[in-house]
């Protein structure tokens, strides 16, 4: 039997065979992370171990980006924790002010992160560099501290889902409508435990980026990786980001699947996830009309600079709605600058949007957009639980940059199509 | 790796709210973690267990946050094997790394019963139920699985690789 893209790249980091899903490997780890928020409770739990090394000082990487800039004394506090400890065990990867970004638009973008890599995060959404064809997952505290040190940790071998993607979408449809209709159809369980692997035709219309959008959300199917193969999108990409030597990467013909289910992305509408989870997913015309307060373009699902454009593009000569507040946060510090350079933060501002810096911000409730009671926002993050982007009162929907770009202008849940 | 006990069932889906309410949260001892283990089904649960007794469980146990309490509570309980249909991913890997042992044996969970003795062999993957004679066949736990276990969980266990190793 041959093996799913799962099983071979977890075959690739451990000296055991893996033959089949539910067995428990020992893998070497290339790539260890962590942020402001899970570092400090690594590093407490090094240091029960008496650990004062991690495994490989090139190899660990630390990113302040959840409340940057600092919002209170106590993240200040914490993020002198994590700087402390960096510069003690000399980790060169560490970040943190301008040169700080959303971990997960940051890492594949200095070229940290590629097909084969096996990465480990302190993040639930470490998946996303599933988009470039890494095994990526997130893991707690512990686990975590024991990878930086080890440079090792365990896996059971996950099933895998095989999510063939045919046709070419249309234009305002991408990434982020993809994966909110796979998480409509199979639930916020639907993957658990399972790997989410991408194949098929409709693959090569989605650029590196719409594919890390994808990968980003395998975890709110429960996935343990969404895994995309690398193609020639990807090297590109990889080329921009500084990286050489990657090589293309797919599964086994042959290869053992649990389930599979087919996406047309002919057919795909832009899609909303209504509040409070991410798999009360509605094509976008039947949720038009709901009247918003504010609309967030950011995070590591959609704060990268294709998704700016395609926001800006929907933007231009257009102002958002009286009473609405939009609020733009370019993913990385170098995002922020293409942004510059390629005119889209003048569109922004002049549309009337905040800009702020490249953060976590609001995307969990942590600063910078705040909702009040009753107050309702779409955002191009990720989760849209009660209480996510602050007052339990209020409510999220999540959409892709488009229906966000669009919802701003008309002050309203709206189809890019229909401004 | 022996285990011998009566075994306690609880259902599908037990939560880690359910294994330990957050009110607890306020303590990482697991003697005190465990005086509340279970206190989500209800806090009488606890009284009917004993040393060394084993907990079944249903599918998915320990979903929910990734609090590593909630392994630390069972421990705590004097509970050192669950055994279940199936696991929460987290959960799991948090047991293990907490020093708990975890056997997944699916459908064959469903033969278990309330109050049956259990006798499990985790290095060699057999559990008999001594009350009804019936033998269950798991994947033996690997190696190094098995030294994190009995170092103790995964912070003594790196303790003493590094100790070895200086
Ligand atoms: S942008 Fe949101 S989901 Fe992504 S890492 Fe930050 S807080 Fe987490």
């Amino acid at each position: 039997m041959g093996h799913s893209l799962a099983s071979k790249l977890l075959q690739a980091h451990t000296s055991e065979t893996v033959d089949e899903p539910g067995q428990i490997v020992q893998c070497g780890v290339d790539l260890v992370l962590a942020n402001d928020i899970t570092a400090p409770l690594a590093i407490d739990s090094m240091e029960r171990m008496g650990a004062e090394r991690v495994f490989h000082p090139e190899r660990v990487v630390l990113v302040c980006d959840h409340f940057t800039p600092n919002k209170d004394i106590d993240s200040a506090e914490q993020v002198k924790r994590v700087r402390d400890f960096a510069a003690r065990a000399g980790i060169r990867h560490y970040y943190e002010g301008g040169v700080c970004g959303v971990e997960h638009a940051l890492l594949p973008e200095l070229g940290l992160v590629g097909p084969g890599d096996l990465v480990v995060g302190a993040d639930s959404h470490t998946c996303t560099y599933g988009g470039l064809g890494a095994f990526a997952t997130g893991l707690g505290s512990t686990d975590i501290a024991a990878a930086m040190v080890l440079g090792e940790t365990w896996f059971k071998v996950p099933p895998s889902i095989l999510v063939r993607l045919e046709g070419k979408p249309w234009r305002h449809v991408g990434g982020k409508d993809v994966v909110l209709h796979l998480l409509g159809r199979i639930g916020v369980d639907g993957a658990l435990y399972k790997a989410l692997e991408f194949f098929g035709p409709g693959i090569a219309s989605m650029d590196a980026e719409a594919r890390m959008t994808v990968a980003n959300m395998a975890i709110e199917a429960g996935g343990k990786v969404g895994l995309f193969p690398a193609d020639e999108v990807t090297s590109v990409y990889l080329r921009d980001a500084g990286r050489r030597n990657d090589i293309p990467l797919a599964a086994d013909e042959d290869a053992e699947y649990e389930s599979s289910l087919d996406i047309d992305l002919d057919q795909l509408e832009p899609q909303v996830a209504c509040p409070h989870l991410p798999d009360n997913v509605r094509p976008v015309y039947e949720v038009e009309d709901i009247a918003l307060d504010q609309v967030v373009i950011g995070s590591c699902t959609n704060g990268r600079i294709s998704d700016l454009r395609q926001a800006a593009e929907i933007l231009e000569g257009r102002t958002v709605a009286p009473g609405l507040r939009l609020i733009v946060l370019p993913a990385t510090p170098r995002i922020y600058r293409m942004a510059l350079e390629e005119g889209l933060l003048e569109i922004f501002s002049r549309a009337g949007a905040v800009i702020g810096p490249p953060t976590c911000g609001p995307c969990l409730g942590g600063h910078m957009g705040i909702l009040a009671g009753g107050e309702r926002c779409l955002a191009t993050t990720n989760r849209n639980f009660k209480g996510r982007m602050g007052s339990l009162e209020s409510e999220v929907f999540l959409g892709g940059p488009a229906v966000a770009a669009a919802s701003a202008v008309a002050g309203r849940i709206r189809h890019p199509e229909r401004i | 790796m022996r285990y011998t006990g009566k075994a306690h069932r609880v259902g599908d889906h037990i939560d880690t709210d359910a294994i330990i309410p957050a009110r607890y949260l306020v303590s990482t001892d697991p003697r005190e973690l465990g005086q509340y283990c279970m206190a989500g089904i209800s806090p009488d649960w606890i009284k009917g267990v004993e040393q060394g007794d084993i907990l079944v469980a249903g599918a998915n146990f320990g979903c929910g946050s990734s609090r590593e309490h909630a392994p630390l509570a069972l421990l705590g309980a004097g509970i050192p094997l669950v055994i279940a249909r199936s696991f929460a991913r987290i959960f799991y890997r948090n047991g293990f790394n907490m020093g708990l042992v975890l056997l997944e044996v699916g459908d064959q969970a469903d033969a278990l019963r309330e109050g049956d003795q259990l006798q499990a062999d985790a290095e060699e993957g057999i559990i008999r139920n001594l009350t009804t004679q019936q033998e269950i066949q798991v994947r033996p736990l690997p190696d190094f699985m098995r030294k994190i276990l009995e170092s103790g969980g995964l912070v003594p266990y790196v303790r003493k690789r590094l100790e070895s190793a200086a």
